[in-house]
């Protein structure tokens, strides 16, 4: 089979570039360890044992796959085009998370590592992980900023029921990109049995590649089902992006459909001319955490904080592939506020009966401005990627309830 | 422009290797109190080398000294510019002292790799060290730097095998980075044994001299290493006199160097 070279789906090269973007940008300790895990990687997409475990553990443990649903009250309040969700939120843990997390530790077990580590900001990733980790009997350090662990004490007591080891972090800022620069301190520390499940389609190559391969189960399902139920593909995709492995994961699948449109919402937090966390809207192009992609930074590449109501979208970076497909126009990218994300988290609370985190809300803020100039017989399609259990306590202190 | 033709960046380095003593490397913390100072008192100690850190948010490979370090100095508002100050005008005080750069990439390349090396050409930068910038993505800033005479300093590790080896020498300059421990800087300590194995290997396949650092704190430390090694990378120990004395730091400074100094270079040299 020949590659197609307009294709919007054979990124990256061999290099693990994305265009400009991506690559190995890692301490030369890291490096050895980082091209073994692109050599399993690869023995790996090549074993069809590997595939049915995965498979065979999305279905039986994750509950996959995760229902399209078509939110009738929704689209009628919005008096526009057909709103349709996959509901990852329904996946077991409450995210699409898992879905990674199944993979990494698979991969992990292959190359014979023991041990476990990971970063988590607002815990969900921690949680995937720890469950992932539970499941196959591996011990595991979740590495989480020392300010999150505090604001975040439901998924630091999930972390520790599931036998995670957390350690706050306190160096730097004490944030989700300082959780994850201990985690790289350990990783280069303990290379020899230590594994490092990376959350989002970032970090150093291979990392993205196979984050976005692990995470594309949403869009394989979601095309099919969509096909299944109306005989055609969406008019648009909507999708929330911190890091991006939600948005890949539905987006890829669908990138050579040239009719289909996509739009990445990323998180304005208090607007883009205040704190936020859009890197792709507000940064430029630089080079952190194993890859070359939009950051957060001053002039002098320093980075800066990110901000947004929603802890999974506070990153002050973004994956690779987003960087490419922003700089080839294929996706469109926009931000919603933390005031208009806690809009759509109750606005699809009131008409679907659905709780969504606040990180979707991103997505469903957007689609609410997007389907009212739609025409009605227009289909978007939104990820669902977590529900908003996690989320309530947050709600409750910005809309000024006490529970 | 440096306009001293009689010193340039690649010899100020190879002049410095050839003596017939191992050389002392110090590092400091750019920015992190009064440079100046605190430098001048490392070159009065003896040392041979100055590496300058670049301080950076996100100091990956650092453990708790240099990221305090990096804070201090970024919350002092240390800039780029700034940096290029510090180096430009310890060139001007000492006109044959090696000076190298070490950081992360994500500042270095913030205005361009030819700005860059534009600029340290221009301080009288020697080479510089990037931690997060491996063979495999030197295109990112070594031709630039090879293109302005200034040595892309590269980092071998315990994790650096022989397959990997002439890769990271292609192209490399100034001398070898030998990091004696698989972690960060200024926590653990390599055993001997292991240090003595590894520099012969890396000595086996390159004619740079080799420096060994990350854990190295004392003078018996160092002197140990610099009984089989070019050079001993002493940093941590010396940041946190600076975190510690503040503006009293160059005596404490100057005291460290020159038991290091007294140690590294009294050290009898295996190869030359």
């Amino acid at each position: 089979m020949t590659q197609n070279p307009n294709s919007f789906r054979n990124q990256p090269d061999d290099r693990g570039h994305f265009g400009d973007y991506g690559g190995r940008y890692v301490a030369e300790t890291l490096m050895p360890l980082v091209l073994d895990l692109e050599r399993e990687y690869r023995a790996a997409q090549a074993d069809p044992a590997f595939k049915a475990q995965f498979d065979d553990l999305l279905e039986h443990y994750v509950g996959r796959p995760s229902p399209l649903y078509f939110a009738e009250r929704l689209t009628e309040a919005l008096g526009g085009a057909q709103v349709w969700f996959k509901r990852d939120e329904l996946n077991h843990t409450g995210a699409h998370k898992i879905n990674n997390c199944i993979g990494q530790i698979l991969l992990a077990m292959r190359m014979g590592k023991t041990r476990i580590i990971a970063e988590t900001g607002a815990g969900q990733h921690g949680v995937a992980t720890a469950t992932v980790c539970a499941r196959f009997g591996l011990p595991c350090v979740i590495y989480m900023g020392a300010t999150d662990v505090a604001r975040q004490a439901p998924n630091v007591f999930r972390m520790k029921l599931l036998g995670a080891e957390v350690v706050p972090v306190t160096s730097g800022a004490a944030t989700l990109k300082d959780a994850m620069n201990e985690g790289m301190r350990d990783w280069v520390a303990n290379v020899h049995d230590t594994f490092y499940i990376i959350g989002t389609a970032a970090g150093p190559h291979p990392y993205p590649e196979m984050v976005r391969d692990f995470q594309s189960v949403i869009g394989i399902e979601a095309r099919a089902q969509m096909l299944g139920r109306t005989g055609r593909l969406p008019d648009l995709l909507v999708a929330c992006i911190g890091g991006g492995s939600n948005a890949l994961g539905l987006f890829h699948p669908f990138l050579d459909d040239a009719d289909v449109k996509m739009l990445g919402v990323e998180a304005a937090g208090h607007g883009l001319d205040k704190e936020h966390a859009a890197s792709l809207l507000g940064g430029s192009p630089g080079v952190l955490h194993g890859n070359k992609t939009y950051l957060l930074q001053d002039e002098d590449g320093q980075i800066s904080e990110g901000h947004s109501i929603s802890a999974g979208l506070d990153y002050p970076g973004i994956g690779p592939e987003h960087a490419w497909l922003k700089d080839t126009g294929r996706v469109e990218y926009t931000a919603v506020t933390d005031d208009e994300a806690l809009e759509g988290f109750q606005l699809l609370c009131r008409t679907e009966g659905i709780i969504p985190a606040l990180e979707p809300s991103h997505a469903i803020a957007a689609v609410a401005k997007r389907a009212k100039d739609m025409d009605r017989d227009a289909i978007i399609l939104a990820n669902l990627c977590g529900r908003g259990d996690k989320d309530i306590f947050t709600v409750a202190e910005k809309l000024g309830v006490e529970i | 422009m440096n306009d001293n033709p009689a010193m340039t960046a690649s010899n100020r380095l190879s002049s410095t290797f050839g003596k017939p003593h191992p050389a002392l490397i110090c590092f400091l913390t750019a920015g992190d109190g009064d440079t100046a100072a605190n430098l001048d008192a490392l070159v009065a100690g003896g040392a041979d080398v100055i590496e300058l850190g670049m301080p950076f948010t996100d100091p990956m490979a650092d453990g708790p000294a240099i990221q305090a370090a990096n804070l201090r100095s970024l919350g002092a508002g240390t800039t780029t510019a700034y940096v290029f100050a510090i180096a430009s005008a310890f060139r001007t005080r000492h006109p044959d002292t090696p000076l190298v750069l070490m950081g992360y990439a994500n500042p270095m390349v913030r205005r361009g790799a030819d700005w860059f090396a534009d600029q340290c050409k221009s301080a009288g930068v020697d080479g510089v060290i990037c931690v997060d910038i491996p063979p495999e993505e030197d295109d990112a800033l070594g031709p630039q730097l090879r293109a302005a005479g200034v040595a892309p300093i590269r980092l071998a590790t315990p994790t650096t095998d022989a397959r990997r080896l002439p890769q990271v020498l292609e192209g490399s300059g100034g001398f070898l980075y030998y990091v004696s421990v698989a972690g960060i800087t200024g926590l653990q300590q390599a055993a001997q044994g292991s240090i003595a194995e590894a520099v012969a290997r890396l000595k086996a396949a390159t004619d740079l001299p080799v420096a060994v650092g990350f854990g190295v704190r004392t003078p018996d430390q160092a002197g140990e290493i610099a009984r089989v090694a070019d050079g001993v990378v002493v940093g941590s120990a010396l940041v946190e006199l600076v975190g510690k004395h503040g503006k009293d730091a160059p005596r404490h400074l100057r005291e460290l160097t020159e038991s290091l100094a007294k140690a590294v270079h009294s050290a009898a040299k295996a190869s030359t």
